[in-house]
């Protein structure tokens, strides 16, 4: 084990993902608390697209930066990927099975979709950071 | 108190017992895998079907797991490990760390899925029901302890057994990602006494 190994830098991908993910947990407790009735959609699709945003700001400062182990960033990422997808398809039956539709349905679904990508970025991120390119 | 430099130092000269050679860590558990299949596909058939028993073994058993699990991690293992050495804590971490990351998802999923079931089957959802605002306050709780495992909990977890299976791990790099680890599973665990109450209080009344 090596101790004077010097941490390497990086973007703050886990900042800016991690604000993300609180955006759309957030959207989905607005989501879940009026639930079953239809749920006023103006703060969910708000939360949900600020949500989008900083992801895509995540992952352009993910692509910007030099050296980065792609290579473990998408191994550690596909099978985190399959997990949340699964986790996330969990949720989203439960949502179908109580007869959930049209818009509400839809917002519930994109907070998913950004939900089961948000997470494996930060896990593949965390872990790549530290591995060489 | 233990020099850790000195430690490691001793380590890479292949000083002491400790600098055996350990074989890879398997990062995730193949063997667990079927289990947390069968798991699944059993939350899928009593969600299906809204089998009150069957939501509710869900729910009472991945939920105790769960709240029990985080309390005695964040409570019990996690200060242990924060006063260990660092070649300590990755020999502990190696062996405890594969399993978390197969144990808890799980655990998360069969309660959260089972629960929220439950809830519209009994109608705690419905605005007027008087476990409605405690319901919510149960989502505010799972919200902030659902970031804080899958931003920073779970990425460390797996970060950490990624550095030692390295031929030359970095200490400091898992030095870091275990304070990590100690910090959010401590403050996970407090937070689970919140749901205990919140949960208590709705099958109460």
């Amino acid at each position: 084990m090596s101790a004077e190994v010097a941490i390497p830098d990086a973007p703050p991908v886990t900042q800016v993902a991690g604000a993300s993910l609180v955006l759309v947990v957030v959207g989905g407790i607005v989501m879940a608390s009026s639930f079953p009735s239809r749920p006023a959609l103006g703060v969910p699709i708000a939360l949900l697209c600020l949500s989008a945003i900083l992801l895509v700001i995540a992952v352009l400062l993910l692509v910007r930066s030099p050296g980065f182990a792609w290579g473990t960033f998408f191994l550690v990422g596909r099978w985190a990927l399959l997990a949340y997808t699964i986790s996330a398809g969990m949720i989203e039956f439960s949502f179908l099975h109580n007869h959930a539709s049209g818009a509400p349905l839809l917002v519930v679904t994109l907070m998913l979709v950004l939900f089961a990508i948000n997470v494996p970025l930060l896990i593949a991120f965390t872990v790549a950071r530290y591995q060489t390119g | 108190m233990v020099d850790q430099a000195a430690v490691l130092s001793r380590l890479e000269a292949g000083v002491g017992t400790e600098a055996r050679a350990r074989s890879s860590i398997q990062i995730v558990p193949i063997k667990g895998l079927p289990i947390v299949a069968v798991i699944i596909v059993g939350l899928i058939v009593a969600i299906s079907t809204n089998s009150p028993w069957a939501l509710a073994f869900y729910h009472v058993a991945g939920g105790g797991l769960w709240t029990g699990v985080d309390l005695f991690v964040g409570l019990v293992i996690g200060p242990i490990l924060g006063s260990l050495s660092i070649p300590a804590r990755a020999e502990f971490s190696a062996r405890f760390m594969p399993m978390m990351v197969l144990i808890m998802p799980t655990l998360v999923i069969m309660t959260l899925a089972s629960g929220f079931q439950l809830a519209v089957d009994i109608g705690n959802f419905n605005a007027a029901n008087v476990n409605h605002g405690w319901l919510v306050g149960s989502f505010i709780v799972v919200g902030i302890m659902a970031t804080i495992a899958l931003a920073l909990l779970e990425p460390a977890n797996i970060a950490v057994l990624f550095e030692m299976n390295k031929p030359h791990p970095n200490g400091a790099v898992i030095a870091r990602l275990m304070r990590r680890f100690v910090y959010t599973a401590g403050i996970t665990g407090l937070m689970q006494i919140a749901t205990l109450v919140i949960m208590t209080r709705v099958a109460s009344q």
